[in-house]
């Protein structure tokens, strides 16, 4: 069973974000980076059918600039075999129609029987890379996944609905599934898989070579709401002054 | 500190080991102190990271990793759990590495696969009533009788004893009547000579394992010998300046946790209408400890990398041992008086910090006889000045 694992570095949960200098996008220096959270629990879900089959490749696909090899790394720590890095420098490309060809160009000779996502990144939380991709390259689909079980060229998936209920349904494969966080326990790595990471395959491909299509919708821009503090100064004779502070009071303030 | 003395691995192995910690010891801190135990699993999964055999080569089941990525990783713990930090420690730095070092081929092969899986863990008995830096006045003997060696005497304060399947212990080695000199032996815990004491009531390291053994007519083989006894000891004791490098560790991961704890506590805690780290009494204390936290990681790790550059560390690992240690108890003492009364109760934890603190200006030899090498290695080189 060969398993492609979708993985985003997004800034962590505790970052502070400031909007950058033109609008387009935050302040990317000093921000903290992790691997999505729920990628997270997609790589762990890859690593225990790969040890349940006992035989196929976990490889790790990853879009964005240098600093994902982080968390490529990370996941290579952990057990995953090889890696394909799609190099993304900045202006970020964020429609995932365009970012999902790019993948399928990546992986369309990988012949992966599952490919697992996460959820959603949890950056900006489109929710669709995983699904697209799976149509692309003519996988059935599912999200919301929260468990699965290898059949013979099928996968039995789990999934959540709403109010408490679950669903079972049973696809071909092979599939791609975006995993909801929570459904198993991700490992940590072992020394000697922190060892290892550094000796293992991390193929490289540019964004702009292998995207061939336009971008469906592109980012506008990015702003904060300020709460706006104003200073008036009040001029003119004792009579005025006092008479525009009582409307100030009274109607702007609203002092009863 | 990351970019001057980590590489890629430490900065994954220090994430790692912080997650763990987080996420596996925290949870169960106080119940430890309560009850004064690890859980067998914390060990054991500890063994399956590869985090009882840090620094042990690959060829005997380590992972093979450096002195600076063993100081990170029993840092990480320690801001969390001291007696946790000690087992790993103790077992590394006393249980493993003498075997490392100073075993024949055959010892290596028998011992450290077993101890770097953490398959068994490892103990060191140097200490007896009335020896411990001062090995020289060591009672217990081992005398040669055919192939074996006959052990009479005892230690005390030995971490981790009950729990450990090895020992590494010092005794006077005599054969055919002649005292040979100090020596160490290799004794399996199993071993029906050997008598486990109860468990000492200790003030800190509550949860980790410190007793007394009694060696009655103990028979160890001839060849669980570990180096040789006269020069070969001296050498041997040399090696073992290296373990200061992770007590010093400890010592930061100590204080470290505690000023967390306070600095928290201070963006928490409100007195006459604002967060008590506003007020400069309170704010000066963070800064010291902060400051003083940050000078006693860098001894640490800069004395971890003199090391792994093959170089004679004794007087940096004693700095480092007796500056960490004496900021441990400093840091944990101030965390308390921001905490208040709060500080005194043990739900806040930085109680359990300043208990954990006292023992490192001990252990490992004093604050007192750390000053007296440093002092002989500074005149060591004044001469060779002069």
């Amino acid at each position: 069973m060969n398993i492609c694992v979708l993985i985003k570095q997004v800034p962590g949960s505790e970052a502070q974000f400031n909007v950058s200098g033109d609008g387009s996008w935050i302040q990317e220096t000093e921000l903290p980076y992790e691997m999505n959270e729920s990628d997270n629990y997609a790589l762990e879900e890859a690593l225990q059918i790969r040890e349940q089959k006992g035989a196929g490749e976990v490889v790790i696909v990853s879009l964005g600039p240098d600093r994902c090899q982080k968390v490529i790394r990370e996941a290579l720590a952990k057990g995953a075999d090889r890696a394909i890095h799609i190099n993304a420098d900045a202006p970020y490309n964020t429609d995932p129609y365009s970012i999902a060809s790019a993948l399928a160009n990546a992986v369309k000779d990988e012949r992966f029987d599952l490919v697992l996502s996460g959820l959603q990144s949890d950056d900006l939380g489109f929710g669709q890379t995983g699904v697209i991709l799976g149509e692309m390259l003519g996988m059935t689909t599912a999200t919301l996944v929260v468990g699965t079980e290898v059949q013979e060229g099928k996968i039995k998936v789990k999934r959540e609905l709403e109010a408490g209920w679950f669903q079972w349904q049973t696809m071909d494969l092979p599939a791609s599934l975006a995993i909801q966080s929570g459904l198993n326990t991700p490992r940590y790595p072992s020394l000697k898989g922190i060892m290892t990471a550094k000796k293992k395959e991390i193929k490289k491909l540019n964004f702009v070579d292998i995207c061939n299509v336009d971008e469906l919708q592109s980012f506008a821009g990015l702003s904060v709401q300020h709460a706006e503090k104003q200073t008036e100064m009040i001029e003119g004779n004792i009579d005025q002054i006092v008479n525009r502070l009582v409307d100030v009071f009274k109607n702007e303030i609203r002092i009863n | 500190m990351d970019n001057l003395f980590f590489n890629e691995e430490h900065t994954m192995l220090v994430k790692m080991v912080r997650n763990f910690a987080n996420s596996e010891i925290a949870p169960i801190v106080q119940d430890m102190d309560k009850k004064g135990k690890i859980p067998k699993e914390i060990i054991s999964q500890m063994a399956e990271l590869g985090l009882m055999g840090i620094p042990i080569s690959k060829e005997y089941g380590g992972a093979g990793m450096d002195t600076v990525a063993y100081a990170a990783a029993v840092m990480e713990i320690a801001k969390v759990d001291a007696s946790v930090a000690i087992t790993m420690a103790a077992h590394t730095s006393l249980g493993s590495l003498p075997i490392a070092i100073a075993g024949t081929d055959e010892q290596k092969k028998k011992y450290l696969p077993r101890l770097a899986s953490g398959e068994i863990l490892g103990a060191f008995g140097l200490t007896e009533p009335s020896a411990g830096s001062d090995a020289g006045s060591t009672k217990t003997t081992a005398e040669l009788d055919g192939d074996e060696y006959v052990i009479n005497g005892g230690k005390i304060f030995i971490t981790n004893s009950s729990i450990a399947g090895l020992l590494t212990i010092t005794t006077n080695i005599i054969e055919h009547g002649e005292n040979k000199g100090i020596g160490a032996l290799i004794v399996e815990t199993d071993n029906p000579g050997l008598k486990i004491g109860p468990k000492e009531k200790k003030m800190g390291w509550r949860a980790s394992d410190t007793r007394q053994l009694f060696f009655e007519n103990m028979r160890v083989p001839k060849e669980n010998l570990l180096g040789q006894p006269t020069e070969g000891f001296k050498t041997f004791l040399k090696t073992l300046t290296g373990g200061r490098i992770s007590l010093a560790a400890l010592s930061c991961g100590t204080a470290e946790g505690a000023y967390q704890k306070a600095l928290q506590y201070s963006t928490e805690r409100k007195a006459f209408g604002k967060e008590i780290h506003k007020f400069q009494a309170i704010g000066f204390k963070l800064a010291d400890m902060a400051t003083e936290i940050e000078a006693a990681k860098l001894l640490t790790f800069h004395a971890a990398w003199m090391k792994d550059q093959g170089r004679d560390v004794t007087k940096q690992a004693a700095m480092a041992k007796l500056f960490a240690s004496e900021t441990a108890m400093r840091v944990t003492t101030e965390a308390i008086q921001i905490h208040g009364g709060y500080g005194y109760v043990k739900e806040y934890d930085v109680e359990r910090f300043f208990r954990d603190a006292k023992i490192l200006e001990i252990g490992e030899g004093t604050s007192e006889i750390q000053r007296i090498i440093i002092s002989r290695e500074l005149i060591k080189t004044f001469s060779k000045v002069a």
